[in-house]
């Protein structure tokens, strides 16, 4: 890219420089690169002046803003409504990043442009934070919009039921109400950046078209402050294990792992709240067993992203080929020609039945594909998505290291083992001193409170526990002086008890104040973390109404729904109010930020 | 007192009569272990807090605290119970335990492998079966042990009498054993009423009581606070001559600390023995030294003031004065396998219980047979001193049936074993025990197959040598009255002690110190030779090497803690 900077105060050879830079990046680094000047003169430090100067110089102008709403839970969609932000800033187009959160959905009344960015999170519901505004549109008070012209993103994973239906409910909802579309709802699956970008050029392009001029491109500056490091999701970090220990004792069911990796040189920086993001590697074993059955061979070439490499690779690296989707069934059910296959993939629920504890060799086996070549076959697949894992240690105690605990899954359905990618991978083929790639995934809504004094209540069985390794090492750290008070589960005290040693230490030492814990399988009737809570209702309504923060993370199927019953049930009967209440009670902890959910 | 008073010592003085928190403890959900100080308490009700020692460096890396549980023992005056209380400890052993039972040199079971939650309950059970745990441990009289007498039964059952007698009469007394274990309501503290006896401070230390009926030893009465030592005259118990201050333990590298044989104090009549017992407690509770636990046993009490000051506390703490002592003659201090007939015409069987452990391997189902004989004994059940079990007062009709099942689960009756292997002893230590240094009850099978190549090698019959290993200095097999015994360094060492007579009267000294067991047997290969080559006949291979002047005849504590090579 090659831009004529002409009217810039820049000499000859200073112009010749930056366009000799700017022609080697690709757009992941323009992006960046213009986040990061914005950032810089919005620190107001100068030398940054060279990019926003000219844009000051078209300041007489006036136009309609486009606002960017993002939806967002664990950080995607704010990331993408960000670069669409700095986008825009580089097209010089006014427009504004907001939290759906911070939005009051009567302005919509007075906007001309609205893009939309929004994950779907638990079984199709709107991310915490979209969770107001969803409402909003979806209920009486909304009004019609017909001036305003809107696009939707729509973030999601094709292998859950409801894919990316947050997104389309918005979509519907605001046509709905009468507003019209600038650009057609792109719903991207969990690779998401080229379909993204493709979108935020289609919706700046209509925006541009329509009459969206910039005054100016620092107010989104602020919020594309980048990163440090020069590592990110698209260019991730090669870590070298450091430790990777079991934490389960002899005879449990289960098998967690304690992992330490070095960030060494990595300019990372996170804060506890924050996942690290691993690319995955699909087991050598099953991919040869797929070529096998398939007829072909690991050296068959084929292309991904414009390179030319090896079937084996593809399958190995690139491709997801444990987990099915709908798209790929129906697409599956083009290239076998089979009607069978094609009611199957229609029929929602029977199809999820089917591909449950299914996986692409299942497939391949039951339905041939004739004449199928290796680059038909990987174009099928989708991307095979990193794996998110919460951080288990603070910086400010372990620096240039970052400790995750990791639950093997394995299982076995239709009469085969089954083995989760990256966690096995983890336990099984990644000794100490092995690297793989990492990049963290910053979570701005599960933070430790600013104020250290405040109290906590961290709710975290089996894995969900991690984050809270971490906010104690933090808390430790800051000599925080809030109450603390962790609620653990596991199947069974004496093998499952992840991290004992370190809790028992943090009560010995008066930094953790209260320690509950409830083992499922101990005794003959099960026990929960929300029993836990519910047998505390009266601590935990004091320690609320002391203005605790309540912090939930792990299982989202079964347990933090549970939870989230005992809590408006202990609030409804400490509190004395109906449950209508009790309900909005939680959702105002919500919006204040002390009620805070990470759950997977 | 300007002597400040060691940490256990305040612990027990505070504790508001054994309470502690231990309840608090018990229902704390996160750890298995209870506080530090709470685990000195928990001693004087019978459980000692322990932990899986091969797991504790892989728990470690696991993040997980060690595998906490807990030890209990019983209070079995005599080592009598009846068939229904066996059947009733070995479900125990499944539904609370590590699904064994142990047998103790002090004639009583301990469990392992009890965890913190299951507390409340095994004391229930326990106490469901008319028994308990009260002053198992702790610094109180410990549990009665008497001689187990097979042949002659009337003397057996008056001794035992005297051993509930006594041990009832020092049973500590607070109701914090009720409150904790068995969830009765915290009764209104009575103070020192809640403790007639012991008072607040209980005693400085352990104490411990012994009953022997010459000629037997079995209980090695030596090695007791307090031995009693029966006069019998047509077969009628008149008295006992006492002896006092006997004890084993040692700590390596400490002179001032030394294994000690009772000294004859004098004789008591019968009528008085439970008084006296008292009397002397009490000379202990009120003298002893608490300052310093290495130096509290009643032992160093003794040569601390010197007999003449004992003998004056005693008629004054009793009443009266001690008379001269009967004469006697101990022959032995092992038992007797194999069937005896009782003077009452019942039939008493002596089994060999290798190293007290009462449990289902693949070595043997020693549980199962046990249980399987006590469904059908209609009389009682006796432990010996020595870690093995008399089926005792089977009437003849009976006996078939018994011996079938001994036949079954290859028994051994004393026709299995070789007597050096009968007359071998060893505590505990690994995994359990947190005081071991080296193996000794895993140890001990392996030790004696190598003494028995050893002897043959050099041309002996495997006759009966008094064998004992312990773990650590502490003594719990009584090693020092051991004609050969080991006792634990470190993994794999040991302090090698030889020159023990065979009847619990003369102790042995140390011969070579931290040596492996290679050099264990390299150094007794040529005395066996010796032994072979110019014993006496009948002569003990103790004796036989005092005799030949390879140890001294004399004791003195230094001898314990300087090796002779
Ligand atoms: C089970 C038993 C050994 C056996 O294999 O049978 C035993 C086992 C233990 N003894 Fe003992 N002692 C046992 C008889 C003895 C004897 C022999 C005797 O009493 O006839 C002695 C030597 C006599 C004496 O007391 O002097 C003995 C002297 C000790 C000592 C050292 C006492 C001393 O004053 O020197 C300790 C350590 C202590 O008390 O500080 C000790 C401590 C222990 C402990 C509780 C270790 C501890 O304190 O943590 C051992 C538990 C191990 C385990 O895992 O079970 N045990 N202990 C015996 C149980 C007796 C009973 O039923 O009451
Ligand atoms: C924000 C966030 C934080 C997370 N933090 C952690 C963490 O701290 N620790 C942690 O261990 N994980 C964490 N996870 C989950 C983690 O990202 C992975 O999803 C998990 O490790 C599984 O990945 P995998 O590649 O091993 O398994 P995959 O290859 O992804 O396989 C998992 C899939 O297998 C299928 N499956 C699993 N079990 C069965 C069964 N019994 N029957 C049928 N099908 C089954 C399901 O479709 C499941 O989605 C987190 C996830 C998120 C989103
Ligand atoms: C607990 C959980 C539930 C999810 N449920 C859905 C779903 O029902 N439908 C869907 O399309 N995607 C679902 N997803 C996938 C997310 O929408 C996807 O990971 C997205 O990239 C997250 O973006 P965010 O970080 O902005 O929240 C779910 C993810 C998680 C962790
Ligand atoms: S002798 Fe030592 S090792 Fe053996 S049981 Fe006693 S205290 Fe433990």
């Amino acid at each position: 890219m090659v831009i004529d900077l002409s009217s810039s105060p820049l000499t000859e050879d200073q112009q010749q420089h930056l366009n000799s830079i700017l022609s080697g990046l690709n757009t992941d680094q323009v992006f960046w690169l213009s986040g990061y000047l914005a950032g810089r003169c919005a620190a107001g430090i100068p030398g940054a002046q060279v990019i926003a100067a000219p844009v000051v110089s078209v300041a007489a102008q006036t136009g309609p803003e486009l606002t960017i709403l993002f939806g967002s839970q664990t950080g995607n969609a704010e990331g993408i409504a960000e670069q669409m932000a700095a986008r825009a800033a580089e097209k010089g187009l006014l427009a504004k990043i907001v939290d759906m959160a911070d939005y009051k959905p009567k302005q919509l009344k007075n906007e001309q442009f609205v893009a939309i960015v929004t994950s779907t999170q638990g079984e199709g519901d709107p991310p915490d934070n979209a969770m107001d505004f969803y409402e909003f549109l979806h209920g009486k008070k909304a009004s019609p919009i017909k001036q305003l012209r809107y696009s939707v993103l729509g973030l999601g994973d094709s292998s859950y039921e409801h894919f990316c239906k947050t997104g389309k409910d918005f979509d519907q909802a605001l046509a709905g109400l009468g507003a019209s579309a600038l650009a057609a709802r792109a719903d991207c699956d969990v690779d998401y950046d080229d379909l993204a970008q493709e979108w935020i050029e289609r919706v700046l392009e209509a925006v541009a078209l329509e009459g969206g001029v910039s005054q100016s491109a620092t107010q989104t500056a602020t919020a594309a402050v980048p990163q440090a490091s020069a590592y990110h999701r698209k260019n991730p970090f090669r870590a070298t294990i450091l430790t990777n220990q079991v934490l389960n004792g002899r005879g449990s069911d289960k098998e967690v792992r304690h992992i330490e990796l070095s960030l060494e040189d990595s300019g990372f920086q996170y804060k506890p709240g924050d996942s690290v993001g691993i690319y995955a590697e699909n087991n050598p074993v099953l991919v040869a067993e797929l070529l096998e059955t398939l007829g072909f061979t690991e050296g068959q070439q084929v292309t991904e992203d414009g390179q030319s490499i090896p079937l084996f690779d593809a399958l190995t690296h690139h491709r997801e080929i444990t987990l099915l989707t709908p798209p790929l069934m129906k697409q599956w059910a083009e290239l076998v020609g089979s009607d069978e296959l094609r009611a199957l993939a229609d029929d929602s629920t029977e199809l999820r039945a089917w591909m449950t504890g299914r996986d692409l060799l299942d497939l391949v086996r039951q339905w041939p594909v004739p004449e199928l070549t290796p680059q038909v076959l990987v174009n099928t697949l989708r991307k095979l998505p990193p794996r998110l894992y919460s951080i288990s240690s603070s910086q400010a105690s372990v620096d240039d290291e970052v400790h995750i605990t990791v639950a093997a899954v394995r299982y076995h359905s239709h009469d085969r083992d089954r083995e989760g990618v990256v966690s096995t991978w983890l336990a099984d083929r990644l000794p100490e001193g092995a690297e793989v790639s990492v990049y963290i995934d910053s979570n701005k809504n599960f933070v430790l409170p600013e104020n250290d004094a405040q109290p906590i209540i961290m709710i975290g069985p089996g894995t969900g526990v991690a984050p809270f390794r971490a906010f104690l090492q933090e808390r430790e750290e800051r000599d925080a002086s809030g109450p603390n008070w962790l609620i653990f589960g596991a199947q069974h005290f004496r093998t499952d008890f992840l991290y004992q040693t370190e809790w028992l230490k943090w009560r010995r030492d008066g930094l953790l104040t209260r320690l509950d814990v409830a083992f499922s399988r101990d005794q003959e009737t099960k026990r929960y973390v929300q029993h836990c809570l519910r047998e505390r209702a009266a601590e935990v309504w004091a320690w609320l109404e002391k203005g605790a923060s309540l912090y939930v993370c792990g299982d989202a199927d079964k347990m933090a729904p549970d939870v989230n019953e005992a809590l408006l049930d202990i609030v409804s009967e400490q509190g004395k109010m109906t449950r209508d209440k009790a309900e909005d009670y939680l959702r105002q902890l919500n919006r204040d930020k002390r009620y805070q959910r990470d759950v997977y | 007192m300007t002597e400040k008073l060691p940490e256990a010592e305040l612990i027990k003085q505070q504790s508001n009569y054994l309470r502690g928190t231990i309840l608090e403890g018990l229902a704390d959900r996160a750890t298995g272990a209870l506080s530090e100080d709470d685990t000195k308490l928990t001693k004087f009700h019978g459980t000692y807090q322990q932990d899986d020692r091969d797991l504790r460096d892989e728990r470690r890396r696991q993040k997980l605290e060690p595998i906490y549980q807990f030890m209990v023992r019983l209070r079995l005056p005599g080592g009598v119970l009846t068939s229904e209380q066996w059947l009733g400890l070995d479900r125990i052993a499944d539904e609370c335990a590590n699904s064994t039972l142990r047998l103790t040199t002090r004639q009583t079971f301990q469990f392992h492998g009890v965890f913190k939650e299951k507390m409340q309950e095994f004391m229930q059970k326990v106490a469901a079966l008319g028994l308990d745990t009260r002053g198992a441990c702790g610094d109180v009289n410990r549990n009665v042990i008497s001689n187990v007498n097979p042949h002659r039964s009337h003397l057996h059952n008056e001794i035992h009498e005297l051993s509930l007698a006594i041990s009832d009469r020092l049973r500590w007394r607070s109701a914090a054993y009720a409150e904790i274990w068995l969830g009765d309501e915290c009764v209104q503290k009575l103070g020192e009423e809640e403790e007639p006896f012991y008072g607040h401070k209980y005693l400085p230390r352990k104490f411990k009581i012994a009953l022997a009926v010459p000629p037997e030893n079995d209980c090695d009465v030596f090695a007791n606070d307090i031995g009693l030592i029966a006069i019998v005259e047509d077969s009628q118990i008149l008295g006992f001559n006492v002896v006092v201050g006997g004890g084993m333990g040692l700590t390596y590298g400490d002179p001032a600390t030394y294994p000690r044989l009772a000294t004859m104090a004098g004789y008591v009549p019968k009528e008085q023995i439970v008084d006296a017992c008292q009397a002397i407690c009490a000379i202990q509770r009120d003298f002893g030294v608490r300052t310093n636990r290495a130096h509290a046993r009643f032992k160093y009490t003794i040569d601390d003031h010197g007999m003449d000051w004992f003998r004056e506390k005693f008629a004054e703490y009793h009443g009266h004065e001690f008379e001269r002592p009967r004469s006697f003659s101990l022959t032995s201090n092992g038992d007797r396998f194999g069937w005896v007939e009782g003077d009452d015409g019942n039939q008493h069987l002596t089994l060999l219980i290798p190293t007290g452990r009462v449990a289902d391997t693949d070595r043997g189902q020693t549980r199962t047979a046990l249980r399987k004989i006590a469904e059908i004994h209609k009389g009682s059940f006796r432990i010996t001193c020595n870690q093995n079990l008399i089926i005792a007062n089977v009437p003849p009709e009976q006996k078939a049936a018994i011996d079938a099942i001994v036949e079954e689960y290859k028994l051994d009756a004393g026709n299995r074993s070789t007597p050096v292997r009968q007359h071998s002893m060893a505590c505990v230590a690994f995994p359990t025990c947190g005081l071991a240094m080296a193996e000794s009850e895993r140890f001990l099978p392996e030790f004696v197959d190598q003494i028995e190549r050893t002897m043959e090698d050099e041309g002996l019959e495997p006759d009966a040598i008094n064998i004992r290993v312990t773990g650590c200095p502490n003594g719990c097999a009584r090693p020092y009255l051991g004609e050969i015994a080991l006792t634990g360094k470190a993994i794999g060492r040991y302090n090698l002690y030889l020159g023990a007579d065979f009847s619990g009267q003369r102790m042995n000294r140390l011969y070579r110190e931290n040596i492996d067991v290679d050099t264990i047997l390299a150094e007794l290969r040529p005395l066996f030779r010796a032994y072979h080559e110019t014993r006496k006949s009948g002569e003990y291979f103790g004796d036989f090497l005092v005799r030949t002047g390879i140890v001294e005849q004399e004791r003195t504590p230094a001898m314990m803690h300087q090796p002779l090579k």
